[in-house]
């Protein structure tokens, strides 16, 4: 698959119906083309959510034989002859492409800078510290601590098995596929394979085709550092993909949107295949009044335009603070912006681009909104030619309106006021659960009362995406922002099996776990299970107060 | 069943109920616990009674496998909630000062547990533990094939627990299916792969969490034993663990036998005597083993017999009792691989012994398969132990015994592949209808400049020494005194 060529984006999503806009990469001509369906899908769940790789048809060039469900079956059938061998399952052979992807980063950083440049106009800045500088410290964790997560552990055992000992041994599932997206394309496609790799699992990557430059580089990089009997990518889109769910795989980890999720999930449920669903959501940032704004107010442009332009799943996507506040916090966020990106930040190198036309048509189309557009207190230009918006900002926009019901995923921030600070769990509480929950504040009793009646994948107390960073915690949703979560020894845990082994020796047989039963042997069989002692040995000895 | 409309107005009453926070009290899940201890304890002799008439079931039997474990692992969430409860501490690099980290567990909200029938209160109640400690609220629907257990916990459990937070149903296949087109923040099914894959695609609807306790073809490997103690010891245990275990309707329960030729004879006749002697000449007079669920099941056993090939490896057993639906614990010797009998999880009295040359050919012989809930390997050979764990794959490996590890809070019960997803028991229990929420505290003091743009190689540089903890680099290149080595590097593009 190296001469994948991406031109048309076709969008499912009503919300971009009609904007099909030649992407400008090695265009080729379009052969047939297919829409993907899923007949059990409500057609009313067509709405475009981001974080997403979304859904695009993408034409072959006539000479590049088409990956289709033959090929697919027969790479996962490889693969797991490859895997069935064990070779992946010796410690060995991880670190040996840990160390791989590691040396991959490190000798290849200025190309893979310029390819989420050429796909997102990245700031090389950004790329370093959310993409390659994640990846290294991914891989410089698992090297560290593997030997560790490979232990079995040992675990207790109670009198109802005694004598015996027992331990919990990981195992790797075998076979399993990583769908990954385009907003973080290098990072959110190398981190869950990192995971992968480690708990010992064979591994077909598939990069989103949103991000063409970086995917083609994945696959370049991937076939020529990491073992490629059993570490693979697939390019491609839709066709590709569903020829790839249509396989049997161990585990599917996939990164995108909830609406691709249910398809996903849907397609593991036929093979009972486990999956862990990394989506997104509308992520609240709560602002309370008894804090040093200017310290919030750059976390929060940190964790919103700084970062991918907002094209994150746990960037900031709206704002909830006091009627009173409001004016402070705007005039304080305008200023800050001002400072890191200058009078027009339509020019700005420090914000990367809107991904692709349709995303750009959608994010417009929000912003100009009748209940809307006439609710922008700052910013808000765009620059259709280069994708490029300037950071916008909102103030109390309706309820039912389109940027508030739908994951903004771009660079505008509405701001939400109410009366009380407290009114805010009940906005947050009416939206589906997000995948991470913010909260600026100095007041204990608030952050308890947060922590308590808020739910969300995590949750960052003055701060924005930090906790993303720290491997110590597990990174994931719930609810409609996902299932199951990785980082650090999660990702191990997320692509292992956690297998139950328990040693008993022949000896210390009690008789009553036999038939024939007799009240003797319930007796003391109940007193076994009460762990009472003085019964144990009352029922042994024939007396019992039953 | 009521109508639809009843129940999503029931649904919506407990999300409801569940918003107002009582379920996430400590004490709220405590007092639920212990009314189920109760429940247990007060109706003790109506639990024996319908499962001897569902299954008849042996009381002490009963009493081992559901009473029994139940009330340990009551005990053992009593005593263990509070631990449970409180999040753990994560630890944070050192340049995240003024910050601390943890997990805190949630519960997930409104949830559905499907049980099975073959342990109508283990299968129940086990899970609702989990379910309860976690702070849910809890839909239970009970499997119509075992009536009298579901009627008695239909009809007892809203006195022993708070039923504005738990609500049980009956019913069958309509039910189920009324009860899974609505959306559910976790969803627990304990039964066959096949209705597996119906619960799995039903979720991804709604995106819900699915926890899959499924079953399979869980062998025992028996290697030649060479103490006559533990060869009688071994055989015990298989015994027990096929026809003592609900007549073999476990999905835990061994489902057949790998041995080497040479040991095959030696060890059917020791099973022989050990089948007299715990079940009596004429075991459906004893009482002391169940019979098969229903009709329908029963018909299943007897089909897997009926094959001519089937028939003529029967060496003990094999007679059926159609009135009492009773099956005589049965054993057959090398019946073809190719049969239902070798190909369908028995789940009854049927024990096929597949003889090998040698006994690590059993490793080729499993992995050719789909992967069982557990295997059961008898062996001291250490060398045979270290290759059954890491070279085939199941949802648990025991050791010279079967069934015992259901009753190990310390460990998770669950399969992988074909047996399930998802695990249970102890505080994986609480664990699987938990959300762990990362919560991130900073304090507003310590702020590096490094992290905003404008951008310039100082920054970089500075988070570089940040992100590969290089604290001393960072701090001379604060001073001044590292050059930044990125100082020309600016890729080749303009906008």
């Amino acid at each position: 698959m190296k001469n994948i060529s991406i031109e048309l984006l076709w969008h499912c999503s009503a919300g971009s119906a009609g904007v099909n806009r030649a992407f400008p990469y090695r265009f080729t001509r379009k052969s047939n083309q297919t829409r993907l369906s899923f007949p059990n899908l409500p057609r009313t769940s067509y709405r475009l959510k981001s974080c997403s790789a979304t859904l695009s048809l993408m034409v072959e060039m006539e000479e590049n034989p088409k990956f289709d469900a033959d090929k697919a079956a027969s790479l996962v059938k490889e693969l797991r002859k490859n895997f069935n061998s064990g070779r992946t399952r010796s410690y060995e052979w991880r670190v040996s492409q840990l160390k791989s992807i590691e040396k991959m980063v490190e000798e290849k950083e200025r190309e893979i800078t310029e390819a989420l440049h050429k796909d997102l106009s990245k700031p090389a800045f950004e790329a370093y510290i959310s993409e390659i500088s994640q990846v290294k410290s991914s891989c410089k964790s698992a090297l560290k601590e593997l030997s560790g997560w490979m232990i079995p552990e040992k675990v207790k055992t109670s009198l109802t098995t005694y004598p015996s000992s027992a331990e919990i041994v990981s195992e790797p599932l075998g076979v399993v596929l990583v769908i990954s997206t385009w907003n973080f394309p290098f990072s959110l496609s190398l981190d869950p394979v990192i995971g992968a790799i480690s708990a010992g699992n064979a591994v077909v990557l598939k990069p989103s085709e949103i991000s063409p430059a970086t995917s083609l580089l994945l696959s370049k990089l991937v076939e020529e550092y990491l073992d490629k009997s059993a570490i693979r990518v697939v390019e491609g889109a839709v066709d590709e993909t569903t020829s790839l769910l249509e396989q049997k795989w161990d585990k599917i980890l996939y990164t995108g949107s909830a609406r691709v999720g249910r398809i996903v999930m849907a397609a593991a449920a036929k093979h009972l295949t486990p999956v862990t669903l990394e989506l997104g959501g509308k992520c609240p940032a709560v602002v309370d009044s008894n804090i040093d704004l200017q310290v919030a107010v750059r976390r929060i442009i940190a964790g919103k335009w700084a970062l991918n332009s907002g094209q994150v799943c746990i960037g900031v996507d709206y704002i909830i603070t006091t009627k009173d506040l409001a004016p402070k916090l705007i005039n304080s966020l305008k200023y800050e912006l001002e400072q890191f990106f200058g009078k027009d930040p339509l020019q700005s190198k420090d914000m990367s681009r809107i991904v692709s036309s349709s995303q750009f048509a959608r994010l417009v189309k929000m912003l100009d909104e009748d209940k809307v557009s006439d609710k922008v207190v700052f910013g808000g230009q765009r620059d259709e030619s280069q994708l490029r918006i300037a950071p916008a900002i909102l103030l109390d926009v309706p309820e039912d309106s389109q940027i508030m019901q739908e994951e903004i995923f771009g660079p505008l921030m509405p701001i939400l006021t109410v009366e009380n600070l407290e009114d805010s769990f009940e906005v947050i509480n009416s939206k589906p659960k997000p995948l991470a929950a913010y909260l600026f504040t100095n007041d204990e009793q608030l952050k308890k009362d947060f922590v308590q009646k808020i739910s969300s994948g995590g949750m960052l107390i003055n701060d924005t995406i930090l906790h993303v960073a720290v491997d110590g915690l597990p990174f994931g949703g719930v609810g409609e922002s996902g299932m199951g979560a990785y980082h650090g020894k999660f990702s191990f845990d997320a692509f292992s099996h956690k297998k139950a082994v328990l040693y008993r020796s022949f000896t210390g047989d009690a008789s009553v776990r036999y038939p024939p039963y007799t009240p003797g042997k319930q007796r003391l069989l109940k007193a076994l299970i009460s762990g009472n002692i003085i019964s144990i040995i009352l029922a042994l000895i024939g007396w019992s107060k039953d | 069943m009521e109508s639809v409309g009843d129940l999503e107005r029931d649904l919506e009453g407990m999300r409801e109920y569940y918003s107002q926070g009582k379920t996430k009290e400590a004490s709220w899940r405590k007092s639920q616990l212990k009314g189920l201890l109760t429940l247990l304890k007060e109706k003790e002799e109506d639990i024996f009674k319908a499962l001897k008439q569902d299954l008849g079931k042996h009381h002490v039997e009963a009493f081992r496998d559901e009473i029994g474990t139940l009330t340990k692992s009551l005990n053992n969430a009593l005593g263990s909630l509070k631990e449970w409860m409180s999040g753990r501490k994560a630890i944070l690099p050192k340049i995240a000062v003024l910050s601390t980290a943890e997990i805190v567990p949630e519960p997930l909200g409104l949830v559905l547990i499907f049980s099975s029938w073959n342990y109508p209160f283990g299968l129940s109640l086990e899970p609702l533990i989990g379910a309860i400690a976690a702070g849910n609220t809890v839909v239970l629907k009970l499997s119509e094939l075992a009536p009298a257990c579901a009627s008695l916990l239909a009809n007892t459990i809203p006195n022993f627990v708070d039923n504005k937070a738990v609500k049980v149903f009956q019913g069958g296949p309509t039910v189920a299916e009324q009860l899974l087109q609505q959306k559910w923040d976790k969803i627990f099914f304990t039964g066959s792969a096949r209705t597996g894959r119906l619960v799995l695609s039903a979720a991804a609807k709604h995106l819900t969490p699915v926890t899959l306790e499924l079953g399979g073809k869980c062998p025992a490997v028996v290697d030649s034993l060479s103490s006559s103690f533990d060869r009688k010891a071994a055989v015990k245990r298989i015994v027990v663990g096929k026809y003592g275990a609900c007549a073999g309707q476990a999905c835990i329960a061994i489902d057949y036998i790998l041995a080497e030729r040479k040991n095959i004879s030696t060890l059917v006749e020791m099973m022989k005597v050990i089948i007299k002697e715990m079940f009596g000449g004429n075991p459906i007079e004893s009482h002391s083993i169940a019979r098969i669920i229903n009709k329908q099941h029963f018909l299943r056993l007897k089909n897997l017999l009926e094959d001519p090939n089937v028939k003529a490896s029967i060496v003990y057993g094999g007679s059926l009792d159609e009135d009492h639906l009773f099956i005589e614990p049965t054993i057959l010797v090398d019946p073809p691989l190719e049969a239902a009998i070798m190909t369908e999880e028995i789940f009854g009295p049927l024990l096929p012994i597949i003889s090998l040359e040698k006994i690590e050919d059993s490793i080729q012989f499993l992995n050719s398969r789909p992967k069982p809930l557990a295997i059961y390997c008898f062996t001291k050979n250490k060398s045979l132990e270290r290759r059954m764990i890491s070279e085939t794959s199941s949802g648990g490996v025991v050791f010279n015994d079967a069934i015992i590890q259901y009753a190990a809070d310390s460990l998770p019960f669950g399969g992988v592949g074909e047996s399930g997803v998802g695990r249970y028991h102890g505080k994986f229990s609480f664990d699987t209808f938990s959300h762990e929420k990362a919560i991130t505290r900073r304090s507003f003091l310590t702020d590096f400049w490094f992290r905003y743009p404008p951008w310039n190689a100082h920054k970089w540089q500075l988070l570089e020494c940040a992100y590969n903890s290089d604290y001393l680099g960072l701090l001379l290149v604060i001073l001044g005194l590292k050059k930044p080595r990125r100082g020309s590097y600016q890729p080749a593009y303009s906008h």
